[in-house]
């Protein structure tokens, strides 16, 4: 077990290694340096000053240098500061990541709650009704997260005057109601594939020889559901929900920009727009940071739930 | 004797079209992204002047010169509908093909080697599948062409932002086709068959070119056609955010980015190029799955 904890964690670090240093290299590739986009904010600074700056921010040392120069920063807990907000990237994204989670947390129980009765009812009836569950299914697997999002504008907000478009709202009630329709949304596009995958891992589980003794005993459906198939389907259900965190953070960057919540996802976006590159980089290192940690959790609770793993 | 194997392949085909007409869903969805790749072809010469800019006749509703109405510019919104299926089309087939090309290369590179070179080719698609795409896809597209030594004129070409398009979504769509080709590889290569080729001395390549391509081809085409849906979704949400195409270019995502902001004088606009994207991308996924059970049943068999 401890060696499964170690070996885990050490992949993540390595992972998250790589795409910092990936994505510094990628910030030099970006348009305007940062002193081009000072001297065009000053156009008192002459050639001389830019040469000069560019010695004092250390921009004229070779890429890897500066890569290790930020990363020992960062170590240190200094994420550089934001051009935009002219506060530091982290006070920037601290607030931003309540947001989100505001947004994604409750989509992904909600998408829970939709699929998985879904699923074990498709896995256990079939026929029509396993049919028209798996079309809904492979509908919310097909339709653009931004298109339902705008459809649902359109009719609750511009139709139907029940909820707001977009924005934060005032106070709790304000908050909750304008969470309505971005986590319907989210939830929405997300749960087809918990669905697919719990009607598959059910229909494996149901044709196990175990399943069909307590069947001839006389066990209820019900019964069967609760006492066999959900504890067994609930292990893969949770690596795939891991999995799933990448999907579940990019849905939440369409809905926070089309819903105009301030989250992580919407913070990166006006970033890349705003030529705020330092800001874009820490938001996507703390997203990633945020995915490989769900992952790991969701690999140490299957190994935890799962004796057979920790042998391993 | 060549002619009996050649028989049996014959049979073996006819057996998978056989299994594939049986399934009406598959079938109606591969006619319809027939048709409609048809049409997005014919319109560009059949269209005439429908592209054109017609501003006293912005917005106009739906009427026998124009089905669908027109949008802000008053240009023929089906006709614009056309093109834009003309580009997401052509975009979601090659990023789908380059995300083949990549994924077969790494799939074939770790199960042949093994080792440690599979274990970190594996675990690198692990951590891929699990990273948040559209955050790194929105900073990847940020690039300056101009810094990686491309020429201004280049760099601002439309065609550059169409290849740059297909290339992002290539880049991050290879993961499945990797792992399945993996996995085929693998189970290949056990065979005795070609343990007795590398006995007789074949090399690496050659085992793969001859025994180890031609048996993964069909779960290949089976993960290619699911991925052109995926890539599809893809490339519509990064042109909606104003990260993919040229603006002047037709995509049905670029369509739907101008749309929100008149979702209230034409809810058409926005209506039309999502059902288009939803219709082709349900179409994608069934024909997929149909492919998925005609030429490789016993696979997809075991995943359902």
């Amino acid at each position: 077990m401890l060696r499964y904890l170690t070996q885990r964690l050490l992949e993540s670090v390595a992972v998250l290694f790589l795409v910092s240093a990936g994505t510094y290299v990628l910030l030099g590739l970006m348009p305007g340096d940062p002193i081009d986009l000072m001297i065009s904010g000053n156009p008192e600074l002459t050639i001389e000053d830019a040469q000069r700056l560019r010695a004092v921010y250390g921009l004229d040392q070779p890429i890897l240098d500066r890569y290790f120069g930020w990363l020992g920063q960062a170590l240190r807990g200094e994420f550089g500061y934001s051009r935009h907000f002219s506060q530091p990237a982290v006070s920037v994204l601290g607030d931003a990541v309540w947001v989100t989670l505001s947004v994604a947390a409750p989509a992904l129980l909600l998408a829970f709650a939709i699929a998985i009765p879904l699923g074990l009812l498709a896995a256990l009836r079939g026929g029509w009704l396993n049919r028209g569950i798996n079309l809904a299914a492979l509908i919310s697997l097909s339709l653009p997260t931004f298109w339902l999002a705008i459809v649902l504008i359109y009719l609750f907000a511009v139709e139907l005057r029940w909820l707001p478009a977009g924005g934060m709202g005032e106070g709790l009630a304000g908050r909750l109601e304008h969470l309505i329709l971005p986590v319907s949304v989210l939830s929405l596009s997300i749960a087809g594939v918990f669905l697919r995958f719990t009607r598959a891992a059910a229909a494996e589980i149901l044709g196990q020889d175990y399943v069909r003794t307590a069947k001839a005993k006389g066990v209820a459906s019900v019964g069967l559901m609760l006492r066999h198939v959900l504890p067994n389907a609930a292990l893969p259900l949770i690596t795939l929900t891991g999995l799933q965190l990448g999907a579940l953070f990019s849905g939440t960057v369409i809905v926070e920009i089309l819903f105009r919540q301030l989250g992580m996802g919407r913070v990166l976006y006006d970033a890349v727009l705003g030529n705020d590159f330092n800001l874009a980089l820490v938001a996507l290192l703390l997203t990633t940071a945020a995915t490989l940690l769900g992952n790991l959790l969701a690999d140490l609770s299957h190994a935890w739930l799962d004796p057979r793993i920790g042998l391993r | 004797m060549p002619g009996s194997t050649l028989a049996l392949a014959s049979a073996e085909h006819r057996k998978r079209w056989r299994r594939l007409l049986g399934q009406p869903l598959a079938v109606l969805a591969l006619v319809f992204l027939g048709l409609l790749a048809l049409a997005a072809l014919l319109a560009s010469w059949a269209g005439g002047d429908s592209g054109q800019v017609d501003l006293f006749n912005a917005l106009a509703p739906s009427s026998p010169q124009h089905w669908l109405g027109t949008d802000e510019l008053g240009r023929d919104l089906l006709f614009r509908l056309l093109l834009g299926g003309q580009v997401s089309l052509a975009v979601g087939l090659a990023s789908a093909l380059g995300a083949a090309v990549i994924g077969t290369v790494i799939g074939l590179a770790a199960g042949e080697r093994g080792g440690w070179i599979d274990s970190l080719l594996m675990r690198g698609t692990d951590a891929m599948i699990a990273l948040p795409l559209l955050p790194i896809l929105i900073v990847l597209s940020a690039i300056d062409l101009t810094k990686l030594g491309f020429s201004a004129a280049v760099a601002q070409s439309e065609n550059a932002a169409l290849i740059r398009l297909v290339v992002l979504v290539a880049l991050v769509g290879w993961t499945t086709t990797a792992r399945l080709v993996r996995a085929a590889a693998r189970e290949t290569l056990a065979q005795d068959y070609v343990r007795a080729a590398r006995a007789m001395g074949a090399g690496p390549l050659r085992i793969l070119w001859r025994h180890v391509l031609p048996n993964i081809v069909a779960p290949l085409m089976v993960a290619t056609a699911l991925s052109v849906g995926q890539v599809i979704l893809l490339e519509s949400v990064l042109s909606f955010l104003g990260l993919g195409l040229d603006p002047g270019t037709a995509s049905w995502g670029r369509m739907l980015a101008g749309a929100q902001d008149l979702l209230w004088e034409a809810p058409g606009l926005a209506l039309y190029p999502g059902l288009a994207i939803a219709a082709t991308v349900i179409a994608c996924n069934l024909a997929g799955d149909g492919l998925a059970a005609a030429f490789d049943p016993r696979r997809s068999n075991r995943r359902s």
